[in-house]
């Protein structure tokens, strides 16, 4: 298991140059730049713009800045952002709470309905539902998120008056940021003042449901097609034949028997949707107005904020590639010929 | 009264309109303590018959038939919760190929928990004791360590004997063995065989073994009956049926044993295949193939007529030794 890790260790480093390397030379190829974005380029004076340039030691070539910008980050400097002089590590850190949980609660939105969606389509093959499901789930995965997200907004928030347009709470409530994650600060905000803050929590939820169904739309469908086309495929497998020839119940056969086996192909997919759910929370969060870390680095590229969008996006893709990991290694415990080869 | 009773047993898969009917009007019996042999080519129904008769065809195929019948009870109406009573305590099965029919997530130990549990209500260090007993039972080496390993790191023949392990675990009534020793090596399937019959006398339960090995069958088996092409083409006791073959295809079948060719330069086979779906003769099944068919053959179906010795689903069963012409 220790080698099983170490392996998967090496393999990263390349990955992680690479993103440096995109990000870096992708951001600098948008016209304009952080200063341009600031002042305007009709007013600027050339002078002023060069110096500040300087300043921020963008007049060097590329291959310099690069060459500081990897020297900065060996020395674990992230940097700060052009604009309001914090260090990226805190800005991140301050925003990703939001972001993580929204995209937690996405996340078991499509783990749960999917995966219970793919059982029952696997079991009741060829079904009015099985068909139902994945005719929905085609959809669902075609959907353009930011689309998807107005339609669901036209229709719950302004026909119906179900859910908050956006935001993350009423601002009627006071409730201090303590975890950063507004679930757990609204219901103690609501414990500590049931009086003035009664409903923060409720409130929390109702603004988060809407966001975190549109972000785990295409997950959940992913999730659901490949829990069905996996659990098909089990389920003509000898060992469930012999699982039959038991006499176990039919709930045993399919969950202790079918679905463990089933579920090895549908981990590495979660684990890949994280990848997706990032990306997704850009659009998410733009659309709900949602202050995360999706809405951090739209605003970045806007202002070309150099730093932020190199750092931030880095700090983003290293959490991708930690959660792939991870899934590496619960792949290893799912499946114990994969743990025992050495 | 017979263990196992099958009468006019007839399985059918596909459309209403347009089925294919993989077993036809079969009859079987097996009693308490006795080995009988299945024998036939692939696709004559024999696994799909004990399938069939352990409620593992999963609403795929329909299932018609006068008698069926285990213990007392009847298959065709218990409900499925009573069926599963029944199916992996009394009757237990084991498959063709032991590596795959092992779930590969869980260890060689639980899945022979597993059905203590089910069945038996064995808890704790009970259950432990009874499953390392039942892994000494089938012969098992180091059996303590090799409750915790999982199935790829046994062999085929160790995968097998904890197949027969599962199996027995329940004291089951009736072993069916599904080819059990085609997927593995020569020298392992003897052995198998040979615990598997060991078995059979130490506990005097039936045993239904499903082979094309004829030579198996002739060696273990009291009683055997040959399929073709979904129906009991003959049925007998071992020696006579070996001796006097009465059903051109029971000939054909062992004189294409090599072992009775010496001498003959060539193998003797019977041209042809096993009809399937869309090529069904409407005569005798077959018809097509058979040496010895004539008008009435190609025509009209024989039923199954007991003899003397057995019984012949021929018109024309060959009671005097002719050639071939």
């Amino acid at each position: 298991m220790f080698f099983f890790i170490l392996r998967r260790l090496g393999v990263l480093i390349p990955t992680f140059f690479g993103i440096t390397l995109i990000t870096f030379s992708l951001i600098r190829m948008i016209p304009g730049d952080p200063i341009e974005v600031m002042m305007g380029e009709r007013s600027l004076d050339p002078a002023l713009h060069a110096a500040a340039m300087k300043r921020l030691g963008l007049d060097q070539p590329l291959y310099i800045q690069y060459f500081d910008y990897i020297g900065n980050l060996f020395q674990g400097n992230l940097g700060a952002s052009l604009k309001t002089q914090q260090s990226v590590w805190s800005e991140f850190t301050t925003l990703f709470p939001a972001t993580l949980e929204l995209a937690l609660c996405a996340l078991v939105f499509a783990t749960v309905c999917g995966l219970l969606a793919g059982v029952v389509a696997a079991i009741k093959r060829g079904s009015i539902f099985d068909h139902g499901v994945m005719g929905i789930s085609l959809t669902g995965f075609s959907m353009p998120i930011f689309w998807w997200g107005l339609i669901l907004i036209m229709l719950f928030s302004v026909q119906l008056g179900w859910t908050p347009v956006s935001g993350r709470l009423d601002l009627a409530f006071d409730v201090q940021p303590q975890t950063g994650f507004m679930l757990i600060d609204a219901w103690r905000a609501e414990m500590a003042d049931p009086e003035y803050n009664a409903g923060a929590f409720k409130d929390a939820v109702m603004h988060l449901i809407l966001p975190a169904i549109v972000l785990g739309t295409i997950p959940l469908a992913v999730i659901a097609r490949m829990t069905r086309s996996s659990m098909l495929e089990v389920l003509r497998e000898d060992y469930v034949r012999t699982a039959r020839a038991k006499g176990l119940s039919p709930a045993r056969v399919i969950f202790i028997h079918t679905l463990r086996n089933a579920l090895i192909p549908v981990l590495t997919v979660i684990g890949l949707q994280v990848g997706t759910l990032m990306g997704g929370a850009v659009l998410t969060e733009t659309i709900f107005s949602w202050p995360g870390i999706g809405k951090w680095l739209i605003d970045a590229i806007g202002r070309r904020d150099y730093p932020v969008v190199q750092n931030g996006i880095l700090i983003v893709a290293t959490l991708v590639i930690l959660t792939n990991f991870i899934v590496d290694i619960l792949y290893g415990i799912a499946n114990p010929r994969i743990r025992h080869a050495k | 009264m017979s263990l196992l009773q099958i009468k006019n047993l007839s399985v059918e898969f596909g459309s209403e309109k347009n089925p294919f009917r993989a077993v036809e009007g079969l009859d079987l019996s097996v009693d308490q303590g006795e080995i009988v042999g299945i024998v036939g080519e692939s696709g004559s129904g024999k696994s799909v018959t004990m399938m069939a008769m352990m409620g593992l065809l999963e609403g795929q195929g329909r299932i018609v038939a006068d008698e069926l019948t285990f213990d007392g009870k009847n298959l065709l109406t218990i409900s499925a919760r009573e069926r599963r009573k029944i199916v992996g305590k009394d009757i237990a099965m084991i498959f063709q190929d032991p590596m795959t029919s092992l779930n590969p997530s869980y260890t060689v130990g639980y899945q022979i928990m597993e059905v203590l549990k089910v069945h038996q209500g064995l808890r704790g260090a009970e259950l432990r004791a009874r499953a390392l007993e039942l892994m000494e039972l089938v012969e098992i080496p180091a059996a303590k360590t090799r409750l915790e390993a999982y199935p790829h790191q046994l062999s085929g023949g160790m995968s097998q004997r904890v197949m027969i392990a599962v199996a027995l675990a329940c004291n089951p009534k009736l072993l069916i063995a599904d080819e059990p020793t085609t997927a593995l090596d020569v020298t392992i399937q003897a052995q198998i065989m040979d615990l598997l019959v060991n078995l059979q006398k130490e506990r005097n339960m039936a045993l239904l073994m499903i082979t094309h090995d004829l030579a198996v069958i002739a060696e273990v088996a009291h009683r055997v009956a040959v399929m073709y092409a979904g129906q009991v083409a003959e049925e007998g006791s071992v020696p006579q049926l070996f001796r006097h073959p009465v059903h051109p295809y029971t000939q054909a079948l062992l004189s294409s044993i090599p072992e009775h060719s010496k001498g003959a330069r060539r193998l003797v086979t019977l041209p042809g295949i096993v009809p399937g779906q869309y090529d069904r003769p409407s005569g005798c099944l077959l018809s097509p193939r058979c040496p010895y068919a004539q008008e009435r053959c190609r025509n009209e179906r024989p039923g199954i007529t007991a003899h003397e010795h057995g019984a012949v689903r021929c018109f024309y069963p060959l009671f005097e030794k002719k050639e071939a012409p």
